[in-house]
């Protein structure tokens, strides 16, 4: 139990049931909208036939591609997606028609009337049928279906490879994992007199569901409102098909006049949104028999499904961090997104890392093991350093490299050189084989070399001594707008209870990028610094002379405004009225833009990121040797985070990143057969239960970070990219085998 | 008879009414949107009532099945004058709502839990909540929680019993 009560600003809302998201908004009038499915996975010439949808009872409109103003493709990178599909078919869960009644029982009805027709397509299902040279072409632009090339050229490993005591070569798979937020997709769009559609969605990015229902109307992005309300969750899953539902909503408010709400079901949930790629990943190490790393060449091919989303920029990520936190001299790395038709592939919490790691802690432990070196050991010897240069020449030397100690932190907490030697390693006497597993990782934080890193905060001095806040950075439900609150309080040295959140809207705060990456944080934290420091330098210039003290001399702390030596103060509520006045708004606009980083395309170096984020997870497990089953013991975090802001939340990011981990290392699997989805819900796709997951520590380690304001980076990322290996190597040590594809599955006959 | 009770009010539900589940009457027809939709099918546990003391899944049972019976809503769990139960406290101080999609299900799940077993141990708790999904948490501080709740209630002598029931407060 922590020590500290957690706060949240939405705290009270949502324990009591207040708490309102998309699906529970309705407004008189509201029409009910829903999607048709094309039913092909591909296909061309499509047809679709509105008649008898029409005709049923309570049915007002029937939407196809050709009732569009705008654009019917859109996409934050390129403008493939089909928000509705026009003649071609790319995957199954391309949506062809949307039908709105007067209430939803009407409108499915109707949708099961929309008929639809087409010349089905022979469906290019796998990376290797996509990478054949005769296979069809499935993006709608380019030629080819390989969508995304990034390379990473360091050194000269074909020549280092010659020196080595011990040559690996290995190839890992990993799955398809659906984000599975527990509140499907929903939005109600409200027309409003003025003209301007209001949309109030369950989306992660407000301004991106902007220029998804901006392209689609064909209007200008002044012309949409995108209100942030709670979001049931979104682990980078509602981006773009989030944004598209609330686009369509938005489109058939325009259409008929009336609000309009669109609320989907687990089922179409599961079909049409975008999961974490599976990547196939080739590795050859090169070691020293003392265990340094001298050569790697690495080989990766992520799916990236039908349509392009933000793979160029996932896969970015994996070349990136091809290799873990290892400095290693000599390293090529190739990494491909490759399109097929199944269904697409995005941004999920982890973004290209989890599979990267997965492999590369994995031939940790397996070289560990060729070399009888202890695995501790040969991660100290690699591992990044203080200055040390990472695979892209990167110079770590701008903050504390805190690799090692964060390793310190977990092994010394769990005891685990000594039960590192109590490990079964396939023999044991009971039914039981015990196992202790480790891995480490480094995260860059943010962006990166990725995007656009800027972000802005609005802070408003009311005359009474409240305030209010607004940042860019958009709450999912991780607590963003409550470590904002905390961040603003300390800073002005003021008590929390004066500081609202105002409700975000597009068409207030500035576009800051999505909350994504780990970056809401280190990104909306320190905006809020730059606006603090605006705003302390207005107030002081206006205060000084009632204070009897120079402006640099004005002081913020214990809820008041003080001058020289404690002699004199203010209230807030006195300061506020002060400045009203002196006919000065108390009013400050604070922008943050990440410090400059950099990347040569040709050979994948530069400086890729401003900070990282250092982490090392360890569990035990046991595996029963008759079903093979894994129990879970116990699992030690620690993660340098820079600061913490809010230590019950931070901790139940751990937490939480953690058990999606677990998810992916023993359950989660997305199966597609013939690019349909098996899974239609819950019972055909399994997430980690109360159960399933044993006694969980995290540890923060606090190494404040010059590059951000408040000197916190962020956790929510870093959390759940290293379990699974650190599982995977765990059940080695219980069981002796080597599980080189996700979920990791044993069979009882092996263990015997 | 042909009544439902929901949080201490009596309901008439109409015949069209009778054939609901009781999660769209209870969020459609009574505006009660505590109680969450994830998954339609008795999978997440976000719809979860107490009904008569036991845990349902509201989006499996339907309003008919339910006649005569007495429900409790996350809405009913407060106090008349809005200040929280035990539990709804325990879940905020320990940090164990992050999106809160799932919490009002826990809540339920927990409350059921409690009035049947005032003080259970972590795995009791743990296997109470096997049929609520949470993807944020981890569970592990909504475990705190529910321990966490245990105990104040037993320490400062409070009833379990569901705000909207307490009739002496
Ligand atoms: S909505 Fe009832 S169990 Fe999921
Ligand atoms: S808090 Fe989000 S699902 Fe539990």
């Amino acid at each position: 139990m922590t020590a500290e009560k957690a706060f949240r600003n939405d705290g009270y809302a949502k324990v009591s049931g207040r708490a309102a998201y998309a699906d529970d908004f309705s407004v008189a009038g509201m029409l009910h909208m829903v999607p048709v499915y094309a039913e092909y996975v591909s296909a061309k010439n499509l047809r679709v036939h509105t008649e008898a949808a029409l005709a049923s009872p309570g049915c007002v409109r029937v939407i196809t591609a050709k009732d569009v103003p705008g654009r019917t493709h859109f996409g934050q990178i390129e403008k493939d997606y089909p928000i509705i599909a026009v003649d071609r078919v790319r995957s199954y869960g391309d949506v062809c028609a949307l039908v709105l009644a007067e209430t939803r029982d009407q409108a499915l009805a109707a949708a099961a009337l929309v008929r639809v027709e087409a010349e089905p397509l022979k469906p290019v299902l796998t990376v290797e049928e996509a990478l054949n040279p005769y296979a069809p072409v499935v993006p709608g632009y380019g030629d080819t279906n390989i969508v995304v090339e990034h390379k990473l050229r360091k050194g000269d490993p074909d020549a280092a490879f010659a020196g080595c005591e011990l040559i690996l070569e290995e190839e890992f798979h990993t799955q398809t994992i659906e984000q599975a937020y527990l509140e499907p997709e929903a939005a109600l769009c409200v027309p409003r007199h003025d003209g301007v559609i209001e949309v109030y969605g369950s989306m992660q990015h407000p301004f991106s569901t902007r220029r998804f229902s901006a392209a689609l109307l064909g209007e200008p992005l002044s012309n949409i409102e995108v209100y942030t309300i709670a979001v049931g969750g979104g682990f980078g899953g509602k981006d773009d098909t989030a944004a598209c539902v609330c686009a369509r909503a938005a489109l058939g408010a325009r259409l008929t006049g009336r609000p309009v709400k669109m609320t989907y079901d687990r089922a179409w949930s599961f079909r049409e949104s975008y999961k974490r790629h599976p990547y196939t990943l080739k590795y050859k190490v090169g070691v020293t028999s003392e265990g340094r790393v001298m050569a790697v060449k690495a080989t990766m091919y992520a799916d990236s499904g039908a349509y392009l989303s933000v793979s160029p920029w996932v896969t970015w990520r994996s070349t990136a961090q091809c290799f873990g936190p290892y400095s290693v001299d000599n390293v090529h790395a190739d990494v491909y997104a490759v399109a097929t038709n199944n269904i697409f592939n995005g941004a999920m919490r982890g973004f290209g890392a989890p599979q990267v790691n997965f492999a590369v802690e994995s031939l940790m432990d397996m070289i560990a093991a060729e070399l009888k070196i202890h695995p501790l050991g040969l991660r100290r010897i690699n591992m990044v350093k203080q200055d040390s240069l990472t695979v892209t020449g990167q110079k770590l030397d701008k903050h504390v490299v805190s690799m090692e100690e964060v390793m310190n932190r977990v092994v010394h907490d769990i005891g685990y050189r000594k039960k590192y030697e109590q490990c079964s390693f396939g023999k044991a006497e009971g039914d039981e084989l015990y196992g202790i597993g480790l891995a480490i990782s480094y995260r860059g934080a943010s962006l990166g070399a990725e995007g656009m890193d800027f972000c802005s905060c609005i802070l408003n001095g009311q005359y009474d001594g409240s305030l209010l806040l607004e940042t860019g950075i958009h709450e999912n439900g991780q607590g963003s707008e409550s470590a904002m609150i905390l961040i603003l309080a300390e800073a002005l040295g003021c008590d929390q209870k004066r500081i609202r959140y105002r409700r975000p809207s597009t068409s207030n705060v500035p576009d800051s990028g999505t909350t994504v990456a780990t970056r809401g944080t280190i990104m909306g934290g320190s905006a809020v610094m730059a606006a603090v420091a605006e705003f302390k330098a207005l107030l002081s210039a206006h205060l000084a002379e009632r204070l009897r003290c120079k402006p640099d001399e004005v002081n913020f702390h214990d809820d008041k405004i003080w001058g020289l030596n404690y002699e004199y103060s203010l209230s807030w509520e006195e300061a506020m009225r002060e400045l009203y006045l002196q006919r000065v708004t108390p009013y400050a606009f604070g922008s943050f833009k990440a410090p400059d980083v950099s990347w040569d395309d040709t050979n994948g170096q530069g400086d890729a990121y401003f900070t990282f984020v250092y982490s090392c997870q360890a569990v035990e497990l046991s595996v029963e040797k008759k079903t093979g089953k894994v129990k879970l013991l116990n699992i030690v975090a620690a993660h340098d985070i820079g600061k913490a802001i809010n230590r019950a939340m931070l901790l139940g990011q751990i937490y939480g990143g953690i058990t999606q981990a677990v998810g992916m290392a023993l359950m989660e699997d997305f199966k597609l057969e013939e690019g349909k989805p098996v899974a239609h819900n819950f019972d055909g796709y399994i997430l980690p239960r109360s159960t399933d997951l044993p006694p969980m520590t995290g540890i923060i380690v606090e190494n404040h970070d010059p590059a951000s304001l408040t000197g916190a980076k962020g956790i929510g990322e870093p959390a759940i990219e290293l379990l699974a290996p650190a599982i995977a190597n765990a059940v080695y040590n219980a069981t002796g085998i080597r599980a080189k594809s996700l979920p990791i599955k044993l069979n009882p006959e092996d263990l015997a | 008879m042909n009544t439902l009770t929901i949080n201490g009010a009596d309901y008439e539900p109409s015949d069209e009414e009778l054939g609901l589940t009781l999660m769209r009457y209870l969020r459609e027809k009574r505006f009660l949107r505590g109680t969450k939709n994830g998954c339609e099918q008795g999978l997440c546990g976000t719809c979860t009532v107490v009904v008569d003391g036991k845990p349902l899944r509201s989006c499996r049972s339907s309003v008919e099945k339910n006649l005569g019976k007495s429900i409790i809503t996350i809405e009913g769990m407060e106090y008349p004058d809005g200040s929280l139960h035990p539990i709804q406290r325990a879940f905020l101080d320990s940090g164990a709502v992050q999106c809160g999609f799932c919490t009002p299900g826990m809540v339920m799940s927990s409350y059921a839990l409690l009035l049947r077993e005032p003080a259970p141990d972590r795995e009791a708790i743990r296997k109470a909540l096997r049929g609520n999904l949470c993807r944020c948490t981890g569970y592990q501080q909504i475990v705190d929680a529910v321990e966490l709740a245990s105990r104040i209630m037993r320490e400062q002598d409070l009833p379990v019993e569901a705000g909207c029931l307490a009739h002496d407060r």
